[in-house]
This record gives structure tokens, sequence and C-alpha cells, in this order.
């Protein structure tokens, strides 16, 4: 159950989007598609939605073949960057269009119409009209009016995108508690590592029209199975010829077991984090994180000669 | 469709474009339209600046009359010009049957061309850049040639050139104020109506044709010229 | 400052040269000899029927015009097809053509000789001469008005409130209805507008399908030039003013439309 892709290619005018895409979304999950632009993700979003006609492959909804059926057949709420809105229509209006289209009694639309606003918090703007809202409001009412149709999968694109950063993070933390409530198969596309990181039960790593790789935040941040992966979510920096997190890097003022030497070329030191650019006499550059007591005991200073070692538990990758 | 009735051979079609009444009145047509739509491009550029850039009482109500040409019939539009300048006019200008009424009814009918070309480009046009270039020590004239001109030149030959294909092909203004006198005052369109009237459709046709191509390959170059490379239309 | 005002007047002037004192001369000749004479000239049966054929002709060649249009627009700002750029670019064709050449080609293609008018007329239908060639010639000049409003407005909306309707269940035929014509609607209206004004005064077109048959194929603006031409200034002027003043209703309603329009942001 849930949502499945299998062998999804799409190619636009000779330019492939889409290269043998296959992904599984639990029933009920919330699922990031995440990677980097124009890669794919949105396309992939819209050919599960029905918006893309895949070239070959095929899409299941809650086990069912819905490849060749029309958006409009499909049962989905779709939330679009841009929202979407209907200019013309009232919040009201457009929350109900679903609904109206479906032909339900016009009593059953307003009761709906108005628990779905209690719970987007947009019931004291029903008779405004789009123009009028802000962009978190905006995309409040998109959700809302996705969801009245009581769709059997969510999806949405870049949903945050166009919002400013404390609206972002405001709406990330509601969108993960209503999803919960609700309980629809959830994905979102995102090219915001931190984002998915935060929300998601699972995440799909698009890039260059392929499955890079699929699992857990933790999956894809401890086990990455390339070396992509592990650039993309969360920093990186070599060690002996090898990819290793910044914070799995250890300073030491004297030497210890397997440490080589290196001199400080520069720190920055960013509140709790502090970074530290190495040379090593290899003439290898390593960064290094440490936290703000890790550093103070070091008082690392430019010139300084420190002695860098990785920490037995890195996630490392060959280079 | 026109092509249709030159059967009669390219050899006819070359006799009737050639016969020297057809040469007369596409000459006329096409030198009265070009100084037209030279006119156009500075006065149009001038009517746009000042509807944008100057404030005065009444300057919504002077920016809706613009448009009276398009909106009010062509017949009326000769009419009404030859109600002032004509012979029983009360300012004592007469210029009816002359090419100079023919200049004035085209002046007429393509007044918005130029104006409502320029306009919007003028009204998006960054202000900064015309401070950036006073603050660099540029006078106000040598900003509106080195900084604004360029930046309207494109809208400008637009408009001239719609205002020119109007102005090709204009017909019912002219057709009351011109006196359509053969060699002097006969525009190509009232050539054409005269010979459809008297039957001579190969005359008539074959003129049209000439009309026809210019008015295709202005369009196309219209259409081609598009925008200046500096502009990024996203595309 | 002063450089500015000098440029205002030479503005102001050269508009009120060329355009408003003429203007004011005509209604000043049609009023001259006071309301009854005008009215007068307005309610021979000549004048008459010609504003009946005028109304008439228009009533069918705009909406014709709406409905071609509006699916022209759609056509070229949602579907790909081949041939697409060069409709896109000969859509304003109508508008470079002399009317006079719009006319001879009708003639050619419609009249007794030609493809289709020789078929039309083995069936009892005559098109030149007539008012379905008067139709014709009005819905052929006039027909880019309203795609020229509608494309931009097609293309600047783009198609995510469609597809969103597509989402939420609607089909083609719902969404086209409930979503793109309201969207488009003042765009639509802003179009019938400037074709209806178009439709009311084409001339030179008119003039040459219809023959000019007094009380027969004789629109607004050919009576104007008949009476003219047969030294009945008054009439001529009357009707002139009546086209003028229908061509400054017009003008009116553009203003309001375009005030409304930059209001609701499209």
């Amino acid at each position: 159950m849930g949502i499945e892709t299998a062998g999804i290619h799409k190619s636009f005018n000779g330019h492939v989007a889409l290269d043998d895409v296959s992904v599984v979304v639990p029933e009920g999950s919330l699922t990031a598609i995440l990677g980097p632009s124009g890669g794919g993700k949105s396309t992939l979003l819209r050919v599960i939605a029905g918006l893309e006609e895949p070239d070959e492959g095929q899409v299941l909804i809650n086990g069912r073949d819905v490849t060749r059926d029309p958006a409009q057949d499909r049962e989905i709420g779709f939330v679009f960057q841009h929202y979407a809105a209907f200019k013309h229509m009232t919040v009201r209006d457009n929350v109900g269009f679903g609904l109206r289209i479906r032909k339900r009694s016009k009593a059953e639309i307003r009761s709906r119409v108005d628990e779905l606003l209690g719970l987007v918090q947009l019931e004291t703007y029903a008779d405004r009209y789009p123009a009028q809202l802000s962009g978190g409001q905006r995309q409040r009412m998109a959700l809302a009016r996705a969801l009245a149709i009581e769709p059997r999968v969510l999806l949405l694109d870049e949903p945050f995108g166009a919002l400013d950063a404390r609206v972002r993070q405001e709406l990330r933390a509601w969108l993960k508690r209503l999803q919960a409530d609700v309980g629809v198969t959830t994905i979102f596309v995102t090219h915001d590592q931190e984002e998915a990181m935060d929300l998601a039960d699972q995440i799909v790593l698009v890039n260059d029209g392929r499955v890079e790789q699929a699992g857990t935040p933790h999956d894809l941040y401890e086990k990455p199975e390339n070396d992509f992966v592990m650039r993309f979510i969360g920093l990186v920096t070599t060690l002996d010829g090898r990819l290793v997190r910044p914070h799995d890097v250890q300073l030491l003022p004297v030497p210890g077991a397997a440490s080589d030497e290196a001199v400080v070329e520069r720190v920055s030191r960013l509140g709790f984090e502090v970074r530290v650019e190495l040379t090593r006499a290899s003439g290898e550059k390593v960064v290094a994180q440490l936290s703000r007591a890790e550093e103070r005991e070091l008082e690392l200073r430019e010139g300084d000669i420190v002695h860098v070692r990785g920490v037995d538990s890195a996630s490392v990758l060959a280079a | 469709m026109v092509d249709r009735s030159l059967q009669g051979g390219t050899g006819a079609f070359w006799r009737a474009v050639s016969a020297p009444e057809a040469v007369a009145s596409l000459k006329l047509t096409f030198a009265v339209s070009l100084i037209v739509a030279l006119i156009n491009a500075v006065t149009g550029t001038l009517i746009a600046w000042v509807l944008v850039r100057d404030e005065f009482p009444g300057k919504r109500f002077v920016n809706a009359l613009i448009d009276l040409p398009f909106a009010m019939p062509t017949v009326v539009a000769g009419l009404t010009l030859l109600a002032l300048y004509g012979p029983k006019g009360p300012v004592g200008i007469d210029v009816a049957y002359t090419r100079v009424a023919i200049g004035l009814a085209l002046l007429f009918v393509t007044l918005p061309f130029v104006v409502r070309a320029v306009q919007p480009v003028l009204m998006e046009l960054d202000r900064e850049m015309e401070e950036a270039a006073r603050s660099l020590g540029a006078s106000a004239l040598t900003t509106f040639r080195r900084v604004v001109l360029p930046s309207l030149r494109p809208a400008v030959v637009a408009g001239a050139g719609l205002a020119f294909a109007r102005a090709l092909g204009e017909f019912g203004s002219i057709v009351l104020i011109s006196g359509n006198l053969p060699y002097k005052t006969e525009v190509a369109s009232v050539f054409i109506f005269g010979r459809i009237e008297t039957g001579d459709v190969t005359a008539a046709a074959a003129v049209s044709v000439v009309l026809l191509a210019a008015s295709v390959l202005l369009l196309a170059a219209l259409s081609r010229l598009g925008r200046p490379r500096w502009v990024d239309d996203g595309r | 400052m002063a450089a500015r005002r000098s440029l205002r007047f030479a503005a102001l002037g050269y508009l009120g040269l060329l355009l408003a004192a003429p203007v004011g001369m005509v209604f000043y000749r049609a009023f001259e000899h006071g309301l009854g004479r005008f009215f007068h000239a307005l309610t021979t049966p000549g004048a008459e029927h010609a504003l009946y054929l005028t109304l008439l002709v228009t009533a069918i060649a705009v909406p014709a015009n709406a409905a071609f249009g509006i699916g022209t627009a759609l056509l070229l700002a949602r579907r790909r097809f081949r041939g697409q750029g060069v409709l896109d670019r000969m859509i304003d064709l109508p508008f470079a053509i002399s009317p006079i050449v719009v006319g001879l080609a009708l003639v050619l293609v419609y009249g007794q000789d030609g493809w289709l008018g020789s078929t039309f007329a083995g069936a009892g239908i005559q098109i030149i001469f007539s008012t379905p060639g008067i139709v014709l010639a009005t819905i052929f000049v006039s027909l880019p008005f309203v795609v020229r409003e509608v494309l931009p407005v097609l293309r600047e909306i783009g198609d995510e409130q469609e597809q969103a309707a597509a989402t939420l269940g609607a089909s083609r035929w719902q969404a086209f209805w409930r979503i793109t014509l309201p969207a488009i609607r003042p765009a639509v209206i802003y179009g019938v507008v400037l074709s209806t004004a178009r439709a009311l005064g084409e001339f030179g077109a008119v003039s040459v399908v219809s023959g000019r048959l007094e009380g027969e194929t004789e629109t607004l603006t050919l009576y104007v030039q008949n009476r003219f031409d047969g030294f009945d200034l008054t009439a001529a002027y009357a009707t002139a003013v009546l086209l003028a003043v229908l061509g400054i209703g017009v003008l009116v309603a553009l203003t309001v439309l375009s005030r409304r329009r930059s209001q609701h942001g499209y």
C-alpha cells in the first residue's frame, strides 16, 4: 500500500528528467524527495500526481495502477510551489472547490470547509481573496484546499520554498503535527536537506534523474551509499584521502595514536560551533568542526601546530 | 487568395503594377506613409514622455483621448478633419484635396501606435539609471540621448513600424479628404477601390498583392525585431 | 522646468490641433442648425436602415470573434503544434492588411466567380453585395482583437491554476468554465469592446463587398460617405457624430475597464 513507482522514465525534448526511478512510499509516512534543483524531483512528484505522463514505468497508489489515469481521477491532494490559488475566488470558495466539483450538498461543503479552515487557522479569513493573504496564509489555504477532498495521498511541491525563514520554521512544525493527525500518506519535494532531515520519516535523494539513495534520515547521514549522498547531506572534509564529517575530525594538543601534524590556517567561530581549517604536512586541507568548549581548551590560533586524527566511529567513504 | 486572380499570367501582373497610374499611387502611398511614420516616431515619443513624466490637470483625460482614433470610424476621422481643415473650415486653412490632407488623415489614424508602444516602456524604465547618468555629469539632454533613448528605441521602431503598416493600407479617412486625383492625391487603396468599381480586377489585385506583400514583410520584420539583446525575456 | 512646460505645450498643442479641434468641429457642424435638424437627419428611412444593418452585423460578428478569439488564444497558449509559430506571428495580419485588400480578397473568393462564391450561389446564397459578405468582412478585420487581449493574460497566469483544478477533480471543461474563463474575463471584455468599435466603424472592407445599395447593404459608415457625396452635409455630420459618440462610448468603457483591470491585477 502507499505509493509506488516502478521504472519511471521521462524525458523532455531529448533531455532525460527521470531515468528508471523506482520508489516505495509506505502508507501513512511523510516522505521527502530531496535533491539539487533540476535533478528531476518535481517531475517525479508530477508524474505521481498525473500532471505529467511518464514515457515508461508505472505508478501505483494504494496498490492500484494509476499510470494512465488523468490527475482528476487520482484522488490526490496537490499543493503547488506557488500555491496556484484561484485568484477570483474567496478563501472559502478555494477550499470548497473540489467538493463543489464533486457535487456535495451546500450544507456539507459549508461544514467541511469550516472544519478545514479551523484546521489551518484561517477561520477569520474565509471571505478574503488570495491577494489579501500573506504567503504563509496562502500556503495554508492551498493545503486546506488539497485536504478538503480527503485525498488518498498528499503531494507538496517545495511547500516552503517561497516563504521567509521564520515562517518556514513555523509551518514546518505545524505541517508535521497536521500530517500526524490526519495520517495521510504525504510526499514533499525540497532542495533543503535540513528541512528533509527535520520533517521526513523517509528521504528519497534524487539527482540527475536517478535515485541516489532512499532511507531514513539517519541512514542517509550515517550510511551514505556514495559520495554524492554524503556531500549533499551534511558537511564533509577529506582526511587521509577519504571523506569524513568535520565533526569526526579530532584535534589534539599533543601527538596521539595515529595522529598527524597540521597547521591551523583559519579559525571561524560561529557561535556554538567552531570551524577550523588546517593544512597537513602532506599538503592535504582538512576542516574540523568543534564545539566552543573543545576549542576553548585548545586555545587555537592561526599558525599553531596541532595533531589531527579521525574518531573511531566516523562514517567514512573513499573519496 | 489574391494570387488566384493573377492567373492572367505574370506578364499581365507586371503590366498592371507598372502602369503609370498604379506606380504613381504606390509611390505616393509609400512616401507619405514613411513621412507619417517618422513624424509619429517624434511626436509619439514626445506625447508618451509628457504623459508619463509630466503632471498636469486633466492628464488622465488626455491619456484616454489618445485612443480616440482607434475607437472612431475612419470615415468619421476623415470627415472630422475636413470639417476643420476643409474648404468651409473656420480657421481659413484649406488643405482638402492635397497631399498634405493625406498626411494629416494618416497622422490622425496612426497617432496611438507609437504613444502606446513607448508609454509602458517609459513607465518601466529605471529612474535610477537616469539619476546615475546625471550623477556622472551628463546633462538632461545627454541623459535623454544616451540613456533613455536607447532603451526606448525598440518600442519607437515597433510603434512606427505598425503606424507605417497601417498608413500603407488606410482608406476610410483618406477617401473623403484627398479628392482622389490620379497621379496627384490618389493613394494605393483608393486606386484599388476605383479599379474594383470599374471591374478592372487584375489591376486591383496586382496592386493589392504589392500592399499585401509589404504588410506581411513588415509584420515578419517587426516580430523578428522583437526585443534588443540586453533584454532577458526568460526564454 | 521651462523645458518641461514647453514639451507639455508642444504635446498638448499637437493633440489639440490633430484630435480635439476637428472632433469638436464635427459636433459643432452637426448641431449648428439645432437639435431638431440633427434628429431629423438620423430618422430618415436610409439612416434608420443603415443603423439597423450596422447593429445586426455587429451583433453577429462580435460574438463570433469572441468565440474564435478565446479558442485561438487557448490553442496558442496551452498546446504545442506544428505551425504554431507561424500562426502566432500571423495573427495580427488582419490589422496590417489594407481593408480594401481584405474586401477584394473576399470578393475574389466569395464573389459570383470565386471558388466558394459559385458553390454558395448554387445553393441560392448570395454573399457578396449582401449581408453575409458584410458580416464576413467585419469578422475578418476585427479578428485579432480578442486573441491579442486574451493571449498574454493566458500566458501570464500560466496553467498552474488549471492543473490545481484537475488535481481537485475538475474535468477540462469544468476547469475552463470555473477557472480559466473567470481569470480571462476582463481581457475578453476588453477585446470584445475593441472589436465592437471596429465592427461599428468598419468602412473600407465593407465598402468593397457590400455594393453600397442604399437602404439594403448600406451600413452607417457607408451612409456617411453617401450623404457627403450627395452634398447632404447635415446628415453626413449627424451620422458621423452618432458614430463618434459610439466611439467615445467605447473609449470610456475601455478606460473604466483598464482601470478596473489594473486594480484586480489581471
